[in-house]
């Protein structure tokens, strides 16, 4: 199991690297939605995934009876989601802007703002 | 509701002690209630620059009686829903964290000041207000938290509203110099997400504290080291240190000033908060590997930043390579790791916030005035313009580290901090730096102060119009405020440097922190 | 892109999605459910319809501008976190109103908290979607 998550997460982040370093910017963003992907899966990974009991104390209970699964992690990656959610939201706004306004979307056109003449906005 | 909440603090301080649960957290909802009331008004502009004022007014008196109740009392800690800690995120005041949100009050009230004649009306419907203080929000969050995950929260919060402040507008070279910035700050926080995930994995924690104890027990010194290099990498991105800086020259000068003004006094400066923060807290059982690093880096930092600033002739890109040089000075106290350099490192973050800032606006100024930012064209200030060349060369000289002003004696502790600890070769590089950096401010007093103005060439520049009255106050009082601020830091170097010195025995004893906040567990 | 099945079957699933969307919003608390969840498939429901009419059309059935709707919720968002200083408790403790109320349940802060949260996904994906779809 371990084995087919690293594998996974490993496979995540190359193929994530893989597209960022590709020159069209729509690539990138999709490369960047990738390499957050992985970081998500490697959240679920290191929390020690396994089968338990919701950690709901019961009742009539006072403690927690193992085996109960750690919430944290999940948690963690929900709320990771749901910031990429809105990133990614906004690269896209973003790119498309970028497009219409470079009328490019190849990154290596995009090298104005690293040349020397050049004038900035107010 | 929110006026009401704002003016608790000053008439409830009265009688008793400040409510500690709303002081924490005022730094934070401020700048939030502000930013909403300010989005229901997008139609009147007039009354949103006055909300946006006003709630950096707040802020800044919040923050001032937060620090004053930390000075007095110790490092206090709260942490949100009752949960206890570690379990419930908790927020953490020191000497640092408060002074840093001080600052972000500062900055925050300046900029908000500038931003009502430099912003234009396009820019201010789409929401520049809102943003603006959200993006103190996302700044003052990640000052106090003291939680791993919610600081990576924090960060992504300040970057959603970076990135819209960044590409509001719509021109070209904005949009270009946004992707390059969102690319690189993307890349960052999935090795931030990733580290807190690792960080989780193995002990069991994302509370600063409580990660601090458990990371000392760990048997392998590898883990942590290699959680060490992952956050940073991440927090070496958003600090833009060598060789992860590249996206911030490539954009910071392409916004309207206030923007970049407030990204380059305070957003870099969250990074090598984090890093500072995590390096003293989290990570000191292998200082010998983990700060060695963070040495070499401030070195080559401080090089790469003057380097690339000396064949610069935009006069924000200049001061664009030069918040990287400075960036290296600050994590060198870091490095060094005693209570000296760290405190030089608390002086030079407090001193640099105010001096960037200040010549951010300056340059705005420049720009109002002449209608570029190009060096080549520009000349002739010093005979139109005297005052603002006396505003520019104030924080000029004192980011070069001139004496008596603030850059001196930031420099100064920095160096006798190496010296004492026997770090000569840093040192050189630290001084070599200072020298550049004076090169490159004598070369844009030169170019657009000193020189000769050309005439006749061209055309007659955008946006020479006459000033009117409320334009020029505006402009001109957030620059000589600050500017007046480097001044008497200088003159009187006592109070911030007894601050920076207790800030920096805070930093480098964590066991008070670690009290502080886990005071309550069971 | 104008199809007759789409926008008759659209007429007809609006209000069930967002009947869902609601459904979704309330049980959220102990069950797999909440706000966000909520939010967003209203805001699909509010997609779909713009698929299905055109953006102008779905912007008129959504009646308040996106924008309000992302305020508001931040708004309720904000105060269901600031109750509990009223009583002197930490920023964002759930307070709870005692006993339960029909079909609901409980009521209480993180109840609040929630309908902030469905207001604010609804608000920013059609603002996305908006943004997006514009030509």
């Amino acid at each position: 199991m371990e084995l087919v998550f690293a594998l996974v997460i490993g496979g995540l982040y190359a193929a994530g690297i893989y597209m960022i370093l590709r020159r069209s910017i729509v690539k990138l963003i999709i490369g960047l939605a990738l390499l957050s992907q992985a970081a998500n899966l490697l959240i679920f990974a290191v929390g020690r995934p396994g089968r338990g009991t919701p950690p709901i104390v019961a009742k009539d209970a006072t403690t927690l009876l193992p085996p109960f699964s750690d919430p944290l992690p999940q948690a963690l990656i929900l709320t990771a989601i749901v910031i990429s959610f809105a990133v990614t939201a906004f690269a896209l706004i973003l790119i498309k802007r970028a497009y219409q306004e470079v009328g490019t979307d190849d990154l290596d056109a995009m090298r104005t703002t690293d040349q020397r003449q050049h004038a900035g906005t107010p | 509701m929110i006026w009401m909440r704002c003016g608790q603090p000053i008439n409830g301080s009265m009688p008793e002690r400040p409510d500690m649960n709303t002081l924490l957290v005022l730094p934070i909802l401020i700048p939030f209630s502000t930013g909403l009331v300010a989005l229901f008004f997008w139609r009147q502009p007039r009354l949103q620059g006055a909300i946006s004022v006003g709630g950096c007014v707040a802020l800044l008196i919040s923050s001032l009686f937060l620090f004053a109740s930390v000075w007095q009392g110790g490092i206090q800690a709260v942490t949100m829903g009752d949960w206890p800690a570690p379990f419930g995120i908790a927020l953490v005041a020191d000497v640092f964290a408060s002074m840093m949100v001080v600052l972000a009050g500062i900055t925050g009230l300046a900029v908000a000041v500038y931003a009502l004649a430099n912003i234009d009306a396009q820019r201010r419907a789409f929401g520049y207000h809102t943003f603006f203080h959200i993006l103190l929000m996302g700044v003052c969050g990640a000052f106090l938290t003291g939680d791993v995950f919610n600081l990576y929260v924090w960060f992504e919060v300040m970057l959603i509203a970076s990135f819209v402040l960044l590409a509001l507008g719509g021109v070209a070279s904005q949009l270009e110099g946004a992707v390059k910035y969102v690319t690189l700050n993307l890349i960052s926080s999935a090795f931030f997400l990733a580290a807190a995930g690792i960080l989780y994995g193995t002990v069991g924690t994302l509370n600063m504290a409580d990660a601090s104890l458990r990371l000392q027990t760990l048997q392998n010194p590898w883990v942590s080291n290699l959680l060490a290099m992952l956050f940073l990498v991440a927090f070496g991105i958003k600090a833009a240190i060598f060789p992860l800086f590249f996206w911030l020259p490539a954009s910071y000068h392409t916004p309207p000033v206030a923007v970049s003004a407030v990204f380059a006094g305070l957003l870099t400066k969250v990074g090598v908060y984090a890093l500072v923060r995590v390096f003293t807290l989290m990570f000191t059982s292998d200082v010998g590997f983990t700060h060695a690093v963070i040495l070499v880096l401030a070195g080559t930092t401080m090089i790469s930043g003057v380097f690339g600033a000396m064949v610069q002739k935009d006069f924000r890109r200049i001061l664009s390579f030069h918040i990287v040089s400075q960036i290296g000075y600050m994590i060198m106290g870091l490095g060094m790791f005693t209570p000296l350099a760290l405190a030089g490192s608390v002086f030079y973050i407090a001193h640099h916030i105010l001096v960037k800032t200040n010549l951010f606006l300056v340059s705005g100024v420049v720009h109002r005035l002449r209608g570029t930012f190009e060096l080549s064209s520009l000349g002739g200030l010093y005979r139109s313009a005297p005052l603002l060349s006396v505003v520019f060369l104030i924080p000029a000289l004192s980011l070069a580290g001139i004496p008596p002003l603030s850059g001196f004696w930031a420099k100064f502790v920095l160096v006798q901090a190496g010296i004492n600890a026997g770090g000569y070769t840093i040192v050189a590089v630290a001084l070599v730096g200072g020298i550049l950096t004076l090169f490159s401010m004598t070369k844009i007093w030169g170019e657009a102060f000193w020189k000769k103005e050309e005439s006749g060439g061209g055309p007659e520049p955008p946006g020479v119009e006459v000033w009117t009255a409320g334009e020029r106050v505006a402009y001109y009082v957030p620059i000589i405020v600050l500017a007046a601020l480097t001044v008497s830091i200088g003159l009187t170097v006592a109070p911030l440097m007894d601050v920076a010195l207790r800030a920096a025995a805070q930093l480098a004893d964590p066991a008070a922190y670690v009290a502080a906040v886990l005071a309550g567990r069971p | 892109m104008r199809s007759v099945i789409l926008s008759a079957a659209t007429r007809l699933l609006l209000p069930l999605i967002l009947l869902l969307s609601l459904f979704l919003l309330l049980r959220g608390h102990n069950e797999a459910g909440g706000g966000f969840v909520g939010g967003l498939v209203a805001a699909a429901g509010f997609v779909l319809h713009g698929i299905a009419h055109g953006i102008e059309a779905s912007r008129r059935v959504l009646l308040v501008e996106p924008r309000i709707l992302l305020g508001t919720g931040l708004l309720v968002a904000v105060v269901s976190g600031l109750l509990p200083l009223l009583s002197r408790k930490p920023f964002l403790t759930g307070l709870w109103i005692p006993g339960d109320v029909a079909v609901i349940g409980g009521l209480g802060t993180p109840m609040l908290f929630d309908v902030g949260v469905y207001l604010v996904v609804l608000g920013v994906v059609t603002m996305v979607v908006d943004t997006l779809a514009e030509e």
